[in-house]
C-alpha cells in the first residue's frame, strides 16, 4: 500500500528553480488517486484477511497522506523521511519505495503493493511499474477491477485502444484507478483511532540506501528549464445573439483548422 | 547525433498506429540513423500474424526508416515485460541511444522496466526532442497543461514518449525501401510471470482516435446526455469525439472517450468543447490542445478562462449551426 504526498490537485503549483514541485505551500493533501488504492487495499484486506500499511515517501508534512490513511483504516503507517530524497525523479522514488517494502517484508510477508495510477504532480505513471521490477515481482497496473483469490491477484484494465485482463501469483505490485473504487471517507471514530496510532518514521540510512542512489545525485533526467506556460492572447469571447455557430464556422475557416 | 530505435505500434490487423509517423519524423531531425522494431502477434495467433505490409513499409521508408526489426518472441508482446526485454536486447544490438515510442499506457510501463533494466533516462508525454550539447532535451508540458519544461537525459540511454500531435510529419528527401531483419526471441521465465488472460482490441469506429486525433469535440454535462450534435460537428471536422467525467459516468458514452487526468490525455491541434464547465481533471486532459473552443450557457464556466474562441449560448442551436455552414462552406 503506497501513499506519495502531492500537493492538492486544486492548488496552484509552481516548479521552483531548481526544477523541483514546490512543495512548501502547506496545503498538501493526499493524492486523491491513492485514496482510491488505500479503498481498494482495505476492501481486499476486508475480504480476504490481512493488514494494511499506508506508506509514504516526502517531506516532514507528507506524514499527513499516511494519517488520511490510518483515519480510513490502515492498520499501520510507515513514512520514509530524508532530505537527500529531494529531487528524486520517478525511478528514485520507486527505489526508496522498493526498499521500504523489503525492509516492511522482514516483519510480515507483503503479498501486495497497492498504489495509485500516477502521481498527479507529475503524472508520470513509471512508479508502480518500476516498483514491481525493482521488487522482481509482476506487474498488474491501471486496474479497473481487481480480485484476489487463492494467492492470485486478477485484474481488468481499459487501455486506450484495448480491454485487458492479467493474472499473476502473489506477491505483486498493482495500481488503481478512479473506476476501480468510491473511497470512503474517514469516520469520526476512525479519525480519533488514528490519532494514537503511531506512523513508524525510517530514513535512507534505515533502508540501507545511499544519499547517491536517490535524490537530484540519482536522478538520470534534469529539469533544465520550466516557466508557466503563456496565457492564451487573442482571446475572443461572444454572446450567441442568433449567429454564433456560423461565427465560429468562419472563424475555424480563417485559422485554417476546418 | 543519435541513432533511434522507434517502436512501431500497431493494430491487431496490423495497421500502423498514426502517431507513429510523427515519431520517426521527429527520430530523423536528430541527425541520426532511424530503425524501427515491430512486434509480431503471439504465440497462440493473436495479434498481426505478420507484417508491416509493403505499403506500410513504403511509407516508414519514405518518412527516413532505413530497417525494420521484425521480432516473433516466446510470449505475448503485449506483455510489457516481454517487450522491454527485447527492446533492451535491440538497444544493445544496435547501439541506439534513443528509443522513441508514443505516449500510451502500455508504452509507459516499458519505459518504466527499461529505466530500470537499462539505466536509461526516461521521459514521458513529450512534445519535442532535439540534441543540445550533446544530450538529449525533451521539452514537456506539466501541471495539467499549465507550465512548460524542458528536461534533460543525463544518462547515455534515453527512453522517450512522445504525446501525438506533437510533431508535423514530413518525408524525408532520401527515403527508400527499410531492409527487414527478421528476430526470433525467447523472453524469460520472470517476463512471463503476468498471464494475458484475455485482451480485447477496441473495434475501429470510423473517426480517429481520441489519443492522436489532430480535432477532437467533446461533450460535457451540458448535453445532457444527448451526444448526436456533438459527433455531427466532428464528423464535418474529422474529428474524433471526447466527452468528460461526467458524461462517462451517466453512461452517455464509453468511458474510453473520457478526456481528463484519469482518462485520455490530448493535445489536438482543435479541441471544442460543448456543455462542459471545465473542471480540473478535464482541463488537466486537455489544456495543452492548439485551440481551445468553448461553448457554454454558463458565462462563468472556468473553460472560458482558458478558450480561444467562446461562446456563451445553447449547444442545441450552436452547435447544428456550425455544422451546416461547414459544409456549405466546404461545399
Amino acid at each position: 500500500m503506497c501513499v506519495k504526498h502531492v500537493p492538492d490537485i486544486q492548488s496552484d503549483r509552481a516548479l521552483g528553480a531548481d526544477g523541483r514541485v514546490v512543495r512548501d505551500g502547506g496545503d498538501g493533501t493526499l493524492n486523491e488517486l491513492d485514496e482510491n488504492a488505500l479503498e481498494a487495499a482495505l476492501v481486499l484486506a476486508e475480504e480476504a484477511g490481512g493488514e494494511v500499511v499506508a506508506l509514504t515517501v516526502g517531506p516532514d508534512d507528507a506524514v499527513d497522506a499516511v494519517r488520511k490513511g490510518l483515519a480510513m483504516g490502515a492498520d499501520d503507517a510507515v513514512h520514509v523521511v530524508d532530505d537527500a530524497i529531494a529531487g528524486s525523479d520517478a525511478i528514485g522514488t520507486a527505489r526508496v519505495l522498493a526498499a521500504a517494502v523489503r525492509h516492511l517484508s522482514q516483519e510480515r510477508p507483503v503479498d501486495l503493493v497497492v498504489t495509485g495510477m500516477a502521481g498527479l504532480d507529475g503524472l508520470t505513471s513509471l512508479l508502480p511499474t518500476a516498483l514491481a521490477a525493482l521488487l522482481d515481482v509482476p506487474a498488474l497496473p491501471l486496474a479497473a477491477e481487481v480480485t484476489v483469490a487463492d494467492g492470485t491477484v486478477r485484474v481488468r484494465r481499459e487501455l486506450d485502444q484495448a480491454t485487458e485482463v492479467l493474472e499473476a501469483t502473489l506477491p505483486a505490485v498493482v495500481s488503481v484507478t478512479d473506476q476501480t473504487n468510491e473511497p470512503r471517507y474517514p469516520n469520526f471514530k476512525g479519525i480519533m483511532a488514528a490519532r494514537k496510532k503511531p506512523v513508524t518514521t525510517l530514513t535512507l540510512a534505515d533502508l540501507g540506501l545511499a544519499a547517491t542512489d536517490v535524490g537530484a545525485a540519482g536522478a538520470r533526467t534534469q529539469v533544465v528549464e520550466a516557466a508557466p506556460r503563456p496565457t492564451r492572447e487573442d482571446r475572443v469571447l461572444i454572446n450567441d445573439t442568433g449567429d454564433a455557430g456560423i461565427r465560429l464556422a468562419a472563424y475555424l475557416v480563417d485559422n485554417q483548422l476546418a | 547525433m543519435t541513432d533511434t530505435l522507434v517502436l512501431l505500434d500497431h493494430a491487431a490487423d496490423g495497421t500502423l498506429r498514426t502517431p507513429v509517423r510523427e515519431l520517426v519524423t521527429l527520430a530523423r531531425s536528430l541527425g541520426g540513423s532511424v530503425q524501427g522494431v515491430w512486434a509480431l502477434g503471439a504465440p497462440d495467433g493473436t495479434g498481426a500474424p505478420d507484417g508491416p505490409s509493403d505499403a506500410t513499409l513504403a511509407e516508414l521508408g519514405a518518412l527516413g526508416l532505413s530497417r525494420v526489426h521484425r521480432v516473433r518472441a516466446d510470449a505475448d508482446l503485449h506483455l510489457s515485460a516481454a517487450l522491454a526485454e527485447v527492446l533492451a536486447a535491440l538497444l544493445d544490438s544496435t547501439g541506439a541511444g534513443l528509443l522513441l515510442a508514443t505516449s500510451t499506457f502500455e508504452n509507459k510501463e516499458v519505459a518504466a522496466r527499461l529505466a530500470v533494466a537499462t539505466g536509461a533516462g526516461v521521459v514521458t508525454d513529450a512534445d519535442a526532442l532535439a540534441v543540445e550539447d550533446g544530450r538529449l532535451v525533451a521539452g514537456k508540458t506539466v501541471f495539467a497543461g499549465t507550465w512548460t519544461t524542458r528536461c534533460a537525459v543525463t544518462a547515455p540511454l534515453a527512453v522517450v514518449t512522445v504525446k501525438a500531435n506533437s510533431v508535423v510529419v514530413q518525408t524525408a528527401d532520401d527515403g527508400g525501401t527499410p531492409d527487414v531483419v527478421d528476430h526470433d526471441v525467447a523472453v524469460s521465465a520472470a517476463a512471463r510471470r503476468v498471464t494475458l488472460v484475455e485482451r480485447t482490441e477496441r473495434p475501429a469506429s470510423g473517426r480517429p482516435d481520441l489519443g492522436s486525433a489532430h480535432v477532437v469535440v467533446a461533450g460535457g454535462r451540458g448535453t445532457e446526455g444527448d451526444f448526436s450534435l456533438v459527433e455531427e460537428l466532428a464528423d464535418v471536422l474529422g474529428g474524433a469525439v471526447g466527452a468528460t467525467r461526467v458524461a462517462t459516468d451517466e453512461g452517455w458514452i464509453g468511458h474510453d472517450a473520457q478526456i481528463g487526468q484519469t482518462g485520455v490525455t490530448i493535445s489536438p491541434r482543435l479541441y471544442i468543447g460543448a456543455g462542459i464547465s471545465g473542471a480540473v481533471h478535464h482541463r488537466g486532459g486537455m489544456q495543452a490542445s492548439g485551440t481551445i473552443v468553448a461553448i457554454n450557457s454558463d458565462p462563468d464556466a472556468p473553460i472560458f478562462e482558458i478558450a480561444d474562441f467562446g461562446i456563451v449560448g445553447d449547444l442545441t442551436t450552436v452547435l447544428p449551426q456550425a455544422s451546416a455552414e461547414l459544409r456549405r462552406l466546404k461545399g
